[in-house]
């Protein structure tokens, strides 16, 4: 439904004049406007205004408890799942504020994907995970499962490893296998929006480089926005990086820049390690 | 030199003789049922009737009171299972933990545990008999003189036992919902699965283990039960089995307490009334090995899933 509408803002607000060329080129897919959040009395987000453009990844960071992963579930709106939760301002999606009465949510869940940070297969084989999604859309035929699932799978460099055990349980993979199922899985249903919370936070380093490649990879298809502990990683991946401290948005530029040339001193103390 | 610690040595002995304790008595009842009902078991004692004398240890069979029960039994958690899993799923997963409805049915539920089994009786004496059975005589019949619902029967019996074990259906699976991780929600949900569409594909299937040890200590309660089917369907002597869901069956534990009040010759009856305790204790522990066979198959399948 949302292919056909043109994207109404088109200024990146919050990139800085002149930063990496790539993310200020890009248009901007999500529009973040005055959000504030709050757990009953409990402010955990406060007056965030971000924009995040489409096909790049876009990466947010800053310490324990800062508000990064809240920020993230209400771009699917899982936040809703959870009682006393209080939203103000605007997220909007190609112009469409997804907190509005008549937005569909299960819709939405449908657009924009979610990998999670400890691997959540479902107790189900392999394929059945990959084919639930397609599933709830009512995807019936076989073959065309057959070979959404093999896409699917090949998309998220796991076909190879798991071709011949495709009816084998989910459970019985690796650590970082398991978290490519659970990508496989959220890319199944062609979101245009890859949201990932530390996907990568329970792995061992070699898992870690797989997922990170393939994060690279997915970005030419999806828009990307991970959270992460890591600003290794950060540095690595993404394109541009928004750093938070204690629900606040303290920057948000190229990547580059902010780990590089850092417009705050909160930024650079962070990520030069001096706190966190 | 470090002291004896005799709190610690009466402690230990003391907790250990209380567990000696519980497997003493067991062993006890167990064995004195085993040794004197063994003799009384034959093929003629558990595939016979009652037709020639029930109290006569040469004739007596009690096929039509193992049959009885057997039904009692599965008709029950064929009710009980839908009605407490439902009732579990609203109210771990729709009901607010907080609202006080919330907090008047849970109470309800353990009250509804507490009540003498008894009452039970008298309730699907009243309610499914009279009320349920009465009213559909008169709705669908009301030119038969004979009842043909509203008296004792299987059917209601068997849902006088499902009312009485709705509790432990109820707080079982309501544990297993619980167990099931919020990361297998978050996962289905994220997928565009509705709250519905989660629990049917995900949460209730994994949870089912769970939701079987609730019928499995449901049916542990209701097949040695005696006084819910007093009222509502166990009959002194029948000649035939049961044919349909509104006849009247014989029931083991009825008829041990038949045996032992109404024998012309107690001594003659004491061997049957063994040997109908020990087929009774021996037919409750089949029902839930099936039960936990079941529930061992299904855990498997959880684990390592083919297809």
């Amino acid at each position: 439904m949302a292919e056909h509408l043109t994207p109404t803002i088109r200024v990146a607000a919050g990139l800085r004049q002149g930063g990496d060329a790539a993310s200020a080129a890009a248009t901007p897919l999500i529009r973040i406007e005055n959000l504030s959040l709050y757990y009953g009395r409990a402010k955990a987000l406060s007056n965030i205004t971000l924009s995040i453009p489409e096909r790049l990844v876009t990466a947010f960071i800053g310490p324990s408890g800062c508000g990064k992963s809240t920020l993230l579930r209400c771009l699917n709106r899982m936040n809703d799942l959870i009682d006393n939760v209080r939203i103000e301002g605007r997220v909007a999606i190609h112009g469409h504020d997804l907190y509005d009465a008549k937005t569909d949510v299960i819709e939405l869940r449908k657009r924009v994907g979610m990998v999670f940070q400890k691997s959540n297969p479902f107790p189900k084989s392999i394929y059945e995970n990959i084919a639930y999604g397609l599933r709830l859309r009512g995807m019936r035929d076989r073959r065309m499962l057959d070979e959404t699932v093999e896409r699917s799978l090949r998309q998220a460099a796991l076909w190879d490893e798991v071709k011949d055990r495709l009816h084998a349980s989910a459970l019985g993979l690796s650590g970082g296998q398991q978290q490519r199922v659970c990508i496989a899985r959220a890319i199944a249903i062609q979101p245009e929006i890859l949201l990932m919370d530390e996907p990568a936070s329970a792995l061992d380093p070699l898992a870690t480089a797989r997922i990170e490649d393939l994060i690279l990879d997915l970005k030419k298809e999806f828009t990307i926005v991970i959270v992460t502990h890591n600003m290794q990683q950060a540095a690595r991946i993404s394109d541009s990086t928004a750093f938070f401290y204690l629900g606040e948005l303290i920057e948000f530029d190229a990547t580059r820049r902010l780990f590089t040339n850092p417009a705050r001193k909160q930024t650079e103390d962070y990520v030069t390690g001096r706190f966190g | 030199m470090k002291s004896f610690d005799w709190v610690s040595f009466f402690c230990t002995g003391l907790t250990g003789l209380a567990t000696l304790l519980i497997l003493a008595i067991l062993a006890v009842i167990l064995g004195n049922i085993a040794m004197h009902g063994w003799p009384a078991i034959s093929w003629r004692f558990v595939s016979g009737g009652t037709e020639s004398d029930m109290f006569d240890v040469t004739k007596a069979g009690i096929f039509p009171m193992i049959f009885g029960t057997s039904a009692r039994v599965i008709l029950m958690t064929i009710f009980v299972i839908p009605v407490g899993v439902v009732t579990a799923v609203y109210l771990t997963e729709y009901a607010h933990t907080t609202s006080p409805i919330t907090r008047v049915i849970r109470g309800a539920v353990n009250n509804l545990a507490g009540v003498p089994s008894i009452v039970f009786g008298l309730f699907g004496l009243g309610f499914f008999i009279g009320f349920v059975g009465g009213g559909m005589d008169a709705l669908f019949y009301p030119d038969n003189p004979r009842p043909l619902w509203g008296k004792a029967a299987l059917i209601w019996a068997s849902m006088t036992l499902a009312v009485m074990t709705l509790p432990v259906v109820i707080v079982a699976t309501e544990e297993a919902l619980r167990a099931i991780p919020l990361g297998l929600r978050e996962a289905s949900l994220a997928l565009g699965a509705t709250k519905l569409q989660t629990i049917v594909k995900i949460v209730l299937p994994n949870a089912l283990p769970g939701i079987m040890t609730g019928g499995i200590l449901a049916v542990s309660r209701a097949a040695g039960e005696v006084a819910p089917i007093l009222f509502t369907g166990a009959a002194y002597f029948m000649a035939d089995l049961p044919k349909s869901l509104t006849d009247q069956f014989m029931d083991l534990g009825y008829h041990v307490f038949v045996l032992s009040t109404q024998s012309p010759n107690i001594d003659k009856t004491r061997p049957i009334l063994y040997g109908t305790v020990l087929v009774l204790v021996a037919l409750t522990f089949a029902l839930n090995f099936v039960a936990i066979l079941i529930r061992a198959r299904i855990r498997r399948h959880l684990r390592a899933v083919h297809g």
